[in-house]
């Protein structure tokens, strides 16, 4: 009873807590020796048939396919390691690298420091609900729909963004169908639909550091600039780890807005890895170069993340 | 709300002076606002344009041309002539029909994955069995598996099931569990008070019945919150809706606005056409949005972190 009660650090009274503590343990586990097996069972079925049949199989699968030469019309076949030959030897599959790591570049460098700004911004000048609503509104709208109303606010002709670059002397720029503008655009197009809620995520790590931090650091006379280096950057680093290595993740998968709106092109100039991927099984029917693929970037982003979570040691904290 | 300043304990809120520097900090933040927003109107002004007008006068902020030919276009209501003569691509397009396939795909996907998820958050939270932690670990390793790697092979595996091109094909993947779900839930069933499953218990009530009249409704804010991201993450999904539809009887709203987009009139792109079915498949989330903002925004601090 006695070490029941001291092992919960509650401010509840511990006989409160001790009591159905002890019955617990003596009641399920000693006691009858009786579990719920049964009941866990068909309680778990549902889920565990999903787990299997929907997730762990088809990693496995995903795995095996990328070893074989496959059209999903004849069965599978057996190629040892034929599709990774072909991938390291293909130009095609290296640009398309290259072009998703220079839209990851942009995409989280530029995300991350205005989610930060935003953040911060949240923190030190209100509480308000509202105010963190409408920042997280185009989080709301799919990719899709983020990628066909840019299309058209940054479309050379008639978009209204180049209408108001043309009124400040700036000229048309053509966004979506310049080579070299064509990753920027998408990357920064994204950051429009996903920094609200990043930014949130922040807010949410901001919100731990406790008050009278800053209260301290006001006494002492620090500016808001250095609070924010020295206090609120510090403390939050944990939090921006983990939020990194979720949105690296994440922004390497980008599909639906190039799908939507350069498909790709111009010349090859955005067709990230996920693109030819999927260009690959469906426009080409190569099931297993495509899986071969999948399974390359799953390891880029399995390095990532044990690498990251090294260097940022993501897991400690220096609150409390 | 009586005023006794012994027991306020709060931070003092120092009401800070307006400052130039708070003063540029809320500029900051009104500039962000107005990008975040702006787009949102400008689908509205221009789906209520006419695409003839919306050449001429690219720039002016009101709708030039009002009409709701572009909703008329969206919905297949406007003859194909009629369609054409306003700048449309003439196509048979049924924002209706898309609309229901993704209202049934999306309730269809929420409902039973945040029912059967909890159920195994029951199992895991309160249900004494062999290999508990073992079986739940696993799950948590799924976290780990980016979901766009098992798209592929799903796929071969719903086409093996004969179910590409229906939606509960599209809706079968996801129908049963999502990691995060289970963990969510499993979290909140932990921290649940025993003491009134406990009296329950005592009262002869099984375990399944405590887990429908006691713990399901004791639960109804997360499963309220964990319906809501996973209704507009199922609304939202492109991708995979992509790989599977093919006709019109399994398109949901993404699918048909890509397809939509792709297909440019002779006149040039139908942009109010677009707008307008934009927002068609924007508005349902907006409408979720306004109703439950708070719930949302509050949410986002626990699925990332946590």
């Amino acid at each position: 009873m006695t070490v029941a009660s001291s092992s919960t650090p509650r401010s509840t009274p511990p006989v409160a807590i001790a009591a159905p503590k002890a019955q617990r343990r003596t009641g399920t586990r000693v006691g009858d020796g009786r579990g719920d097996g049964a009941l866990a069972a068909v309680f778990v079925a549902p889920a565990m048939t999903g787990f299997l049949v929907f997730l762990l199989w088809p990693t496995l699968r995903g795995v095996y396919l990328s070893f074989t030469k496959f059209n999903l019309l004849t069965p599978a076949k057996w190629t040892g390691f034929d599709n990774y030959i072909r991938m390291v030897n293909d130009p095609i599959f290296w640009d398309s690298l290259r072009v998703t790591v220079e839209y990851v570049v942009i995409n989280i460098g530029v995300q991350t420091v205005v989610a930060l700004l935003i953040a911060v911004l949240l923190q030190r000048l209100t509480q308000s609900v509202w105010l963190r609503s409408l920042v997280l509104t185009p989080y709301l709208v799919s990719n899709v729909v983020t990628g066909i109303v840019w299309l058209w606010v940054l479309d050379t002709q008639s978009g209204i963004g180049n209408e108001i670059l043309g009124a400040l002397g700036l000229g048309h720029i053509p966004f979506f169908n310049d080579q070299h503008w064509a990753i920027p655009t998408i990357a920064l197009v994204n950051v429009w639909r996903n920094v609200g809620y990043t930014a949130l995520l922040l807010f949410a790590g901001l919100q731990a550091i406790p008050g009278d931090v800053y209260e301290a650091g006001r006494v002492d006379g620090a500016s808001e600039w250095r609070m924010f280096w020295r206090i609120s950057l510090p403390l939050l680093r944990p939090v921006l780890a983990v939020v990194l290595i979720m949105t690296i993740i994440g922004s390497f998968q980008v599909f639906d807005t190039v799908a939507v709106t350069t498909f790709g092109g111009p010349a090859d100039a955005s067709n990230v890895l996920q693109y030819y991927i999927y260009g690959s099984a469906f426009g080409r029917f190569q099931f297993g170069y495509a899986s071969a693929m999948s399974v390359a970037l799953l390891v880029v982003l399995s390095a990532i993340t044990v690498i990251q979570y090294r260097l940022t040691r993501a897991g400690e904290t220096d609150l409390g | 709300m009586a005023t006794t300043p012994l027991v306020t304990i709060r931070p003092i809120r120092i009401r800070r002076r307006p400052s130039l520097g708070r003063a540029l900090a809320w500029a900051a933040m009104g500039g962000i606002v107005l990008v975040t927003l702006l787009p949102f109107y400008w689908i509205l002004r221009t789906a209520l344009s006419s695409n003839a007008s919306l050449a001429a006068h690219p720039s002016t902020p009101l709708p030039t041309g009002f009409t709701g030919s572009a909703f008329a276009r969206v919905f297949g209501a406007e003859s194909t002539k009629a369609a054409l003569a306003q700048g449309g691509a003439g196509g048979s397009i049924h924002f209706w029909r898309y609309l229901l396939n993704s209202v049934i795909v999306s309730t269809l996907i929420t409902g039973c994955q945040v029912f059967f998820s909890a159920m195994a958050a029951y199992a895991f939270a309160r249900l004494q069995w062999r290999g508990r932690d073992a079986v739940f670990k696993l799950f948590l390793t799924g976290l780990m598996v980016p979901t766009i790697f098992t798209l592929l092979p799903n796929f071969v595996l719903i086409k093996e099931l004969g179910l590409v091109d229906t939606l509960l094909g599209i809706a079968l993947p996801t129908m049963f569990m999502t990691p995060f779900a289970v963990f969510f839930l499993r979290q909140f069933f932990m921290n649940l008070p025993r003491e009134v499953e406990e009296a329950a218990l005592l009262d002869g009530a099984g375990k399944v019945r405590i887990f429908f009249r006691v713990l399901l409704p004791m639960a109804a804010a997360p499963i309220v919150t964990l319906s809501l991201l996973t209704y507009i993450t199922a609304w939202n999904d492109y991708f995979w809706p992509l790989m599977v539809s093919y006709s019109g009887s399994s398109r949901v709203l993404t699918v048909a606005l890509s397809i939509f987009r792709s297909q440019t009139p002779q006149t040039g792109t139908d942009w109010s056409g677009l707008m307008a079915a934009t927002l068609v498949a924007a508005l349902p989330m907006f409408v979720l949005f306004v109703s439950f903002a708070r719930r949302i925004v509050n949410s986002i601090s626990f699925s990332g972190i946590k």
